[in-house]
């Protein structure tokens, strides 16, 4: 492997075990007064945080790095991991680089977590981003921009910066920017797998959770022209998979590695969708705030936690098996996440109206045996194959 | 109770006979649930919650959410939901025997739980009628913003209302959703009247296990009718006679005799083993005074009326008001209320596993309230209708020592 991209892959390997924000204390500390605003998966509007001069910072939990020593003591066993080891890392001060906390409106645990937020640390700014699951411009877009307009008002008054709107003008392209470099990517991905294995696309792209996305944009592109510079990496027979239920609290790199080491080639999935949360660019034209708030309606991608006013669920589900020349879906949801399991009959039954093959475990942020899960993906994978020939 | 018994027995036979007699029938929720508004137009509510429930206490969820895990549903998820499923699947035959008739339209209230949107979902993949969607904005900050009530208000306009018109063939009529509010409005007062008379030494009632008996008819399908109103009148004065003779509450093995301990309670009940949790209290002289899961159909004994001057702004300050849609800051101020006003010597909470939308957090309520009460509380873990999750010998243990505890410490501060 090329050296250059070897030291890109360990930075950035780095930074997703990092569980004590070192880079984000580094960026606090070139200059005085800098401010991060942290955020759990999974949309938060981050061009607001960023255009306050701040910096997002996604909180993704603490995988498989940190032992649950405290966090346990604040949640009953059938409660999923990431707030185990999100509270963990606040009462043992790896938050503390935080200047403020948004918890998106995406399950009745992340809700409820707001609220031992304000109850842990009253002195710190803590925000739910209750997002409309009404999608009418008059209606539902009118209370997100309302709702938007408060969280400007939040961070500028945190910043201690007015607002400014060419500054949030010039986030909303940043922003842009850095979507379209990983949609690019993820496009990459999708026509030449072997190219980009999960378990690097991974990384590469929640580093954005960490990092400035003036950084990050280049970090991406610089990603894939050391890829495209990889002589090694060639062709295999590997089953194309669409991998699912991965929105929230993220699997443990190990199973990613342990997917592909069974076969299985993954050419989309739903890791770290907040960073890709707006299908298209934000336009260009028009009052920025009232462009973010219309964006949230119109090109929001699809998930568990989004109502879906029409239609059967899972059609979302086929078409990216369909665009992505899938052969099969792993459902791969966390144990007792409500969104995910709860979506996953509807779309088991989408996949079944096409014939579309698929199987179902469940992880845990901090899963540390994948044997079982090998031998299930490895079966899944042949069989994919098997069929493939018939 | 025998009163509220043939009342929920006449509304199922309604809905069973609903398809003869051109009835139109709402599936919707309890929490933030619009009976006045339904009721304008003359439509008859499904409540997906008490049909479970309902099952629960009859011994049917178990058969019921076994088959909607044999069909895919994951053992992780709300029993509430496996429960409905299952029903359905198994015919949707309702808790009394009686067919439940489907839905022309799907009301989702979405209030103070997630859950409540997926369930709705998975119910418009089996039936083939509209769905309106009701988005209520949580109370994170502990009150109340103008623009989230704008925003409701804007939804039953523009989504709910015109939904509700097509699926009747009637026009929304104000006056007569004002007239149903007014209903809901006494009604309320006697409600709360009830509710508070725990305030008493001894309490004539039992605020959690009779709790949900008095909060039935006005959580469902009876808010804002004659026979809702006649319902609490004739409650109060029951309770009315037994405080002024200074009788104890109604138990299952009848009049409790000693108020030994009174308690707060938190969190729902378990219905499957419904009167043996109710006994394990009884047995010991403690009587719940007050409790939480009473309000998750509103907070009338906050202050909370339905307001027949502003129709649309009260429901949706109904809405926003329900106990799991309140902050976790807000429902610990609220049961740390309880306490005191109630003159509790101790609070409990019942954890579902079905129920992120109470749970998540109680561990840490626990805390907060015995540091703000100095009062001590207990835990204990169940479910809603999932009886594998009932273990009897487990939390009658807990509650006994819990109350020996409560007992000692008597002890040492006489």
């Amino acid at each position: 492997m090329n050296a250059e991209l070897a030291q890109l892959l360990d930075r950035v390997r780095g930074l997703s075990e990092d569980v004590d924000f070192a880079c984000v204390r580094e960026w606090k500390g070139q200059g005085s007064g800098r401010k991060a605003v942290g955020y759990m998966p999974i949309y938060v509007p981050r061009e607001l945080i960023h255009a306050s001069g701040m910096l997002p910072v996604g909180v993704l939990g603490a995988g498989d790095r940190l032992e649950i020593i405290r966090g346990d003591a604040y949640f009953q066993s059938y409660i999923c991991h990431i707030p185990r080891s999100t509270i963990e890392m606040a009462l043992t001060g790896r938050l503390d680089v935080l200047d403020g906390m948004l918890f998106p409106s995406i399950c009745d645990v992340i809700r409820n977590l707001s609220g031992m937020w304000r109850l842990l640390f009253p002195d710190r700014y803590v925000r739910y981003v209750d997002v409309p699951q009404n999608f009418s411009p008059d209606v539902g877009g009118a209370y997100w921009r309302r709702e938007l307009e408060q969280l400007w008002s939040d961070f500028s008054g945190l910043a201690g910066r007015p607002r400014d709107a060419r500054a949030l003008a010039r986030s909303l392209e940043i922003y842009n920017e850095n979507r379209r470099e990983i949609r690019r990517l993820y496009e990459a991905r999708s026509l030449e797998p072997w190219l980009y294995p999960a378990s690097e696309l991974y990384l590469v792209t929640r580093a954005g959770s960490v990092l400035p996305p003036e950084e990050h944009t280049t970090l991406l592109r610089r990603y894939r022209e050391l890829v495209a510079e990889e002589s090694e990496r060639r062709e295999e027979d590997l089953s194309r998979i669409v991998l699912v239920g991965t929105f929230c609290e993220q699997p443990p790199l190990g199973l990613l590695l342990t997917l592909e080491r069974a076969g299985c080639s993954i050419v989309d999935d739903d890791l770290l969708l907040g960073l890709r949360w707006l299908t298209e660019d934000v336009p260009e034209e028009g009052d920025p705030l009232d462009r973010l708030a219309a964006a949230y309606l119109e090109c929001s991608c699809q998930t568990a936690s989004v109502y879906q006013p029409e239609g059967r669920r899972g059609g979302w589900l086929v078409e990216s098996v369909k665009r992505n020349q899938a052969e099969g879906v792993i459902f791969c949801a966390p144990s007792f996440c409500d969104p995910a399991l709860l979506e996953q009959p509807m779309l088991v039954e989408a996949l079944a109206a096409e014939g579309i093959p698929h199987t179902q475990f469940k992880y845990s942020e901090n899963t540390g045996q994948f044997a079982v899960i090998r031998e299930q993906a490895g079966t899944f994978s042949d069989s994919i194959r098997l069929w493939s020939e018939a | 109770m025998l009163l509220q018994k043939e009342m929920i027995g006449k509304h199922y036979r309604d809905l069973a006979s609903a398809g003869d007699e051109g009835s139109k029938v709402v599936y919707t929720f309890v929490p933030g649930n619009l009976t006045e508004l339904m009721g304008s137009f003359g439509v008859l509510p499904v409540l997906p919650e008490i049909n479970a429930l309902q099952s629960g206490m009859r011994k049917l969820s178990g058969d019921y959410i076994s088959e909607a895990e044999k069909q895919g549903h994951s053992e992780d998820v709300c029993t509430y939901v496996k429960c409905d499923i299952g029903m359905l699947k198994k015919g949707n035959v309702g808790p009394t025997g009686l067919k439940l008739p489907e839905p022309d339209l799907l009301l989702l209230s979405y209030t103070g739980c997630f859950t409540f949107m997926k369930w709705f979902e998975l119910l418009r993949q089996e039936y083939d009628c509209p769905v309106a969607m009701l988005h209520v904005p949580y109370q994170a900050d502990g009150r109340i913003h103008d623009h989230h009530r704008d925003y409701i208000v804007e939804q039953l306009e523009s989504e709910v209302i015109p939904k509700l018109e097509q699926v009747t063939g009637r026009r929304f009529d104000e006056e007569r959703l004002r007239q149903r509010l007014a209903l809901s409005a006494e009604a309320e007062n006697d409600l709360v009247w009830v509710l508070e008379s725990a305030k008493n030494v001894p309490s004539p009632i039992d605020a959690y296990f009779g709790g949900v008996y008095y909060i039935g008819p006005i959580f469902t399908a009876f808010r804002g009718t004659q026979a809702g109103v006649e319902y609490y009148q004739t409650l109060r004065a029951e309770i009315e006679e037994r405080l002024a003779e200074r009788r104890g509450p109604t138990t299952p093995e009848g009049e409790l005799e000693e108020e030994r301990y009174r308690l707060v309670m938190e969190g729902p009940p378990n219905w499957t083993s419904f009167r043996e949790f109710w006994r394990m209290f009884s047995e010991e002289g403690a009587v719940v005074v007050a409790s939480s899961y009473t309000k998750v159909g509103g907070l009338y004994d906050r202050g909370f009326r339905h307001d027949p001057e502003r129709p649309l702004a009260t429901l949706a300050d109904y809405c926003m008001g329900c106990y799991t849609n309140l902050s976790l800051p807000a429902r610990v101020d609220l049961i740390a209320d309880y306490i005191r006003e109630y003159r509790a010597d101790g609070f409990m909470i019942n954890s579902v596993k079905s129920c992120n939308s109470f749970s998540v957090g109680q561990l840490l309520m626990l805390r907060q309230l015995e540091e703000r009460t100095g009062v001590p509380g207990g835990f204990i873990e169940s479910d809603l209708v999932d009886p594998r999750y009932f273990s009897s010998a487990n939390i009658k243990n807990r509650i006994e020592s819990y109350l020996q505890m409560l007992e000692q410490k008597r002890g040492t501060a006489a």
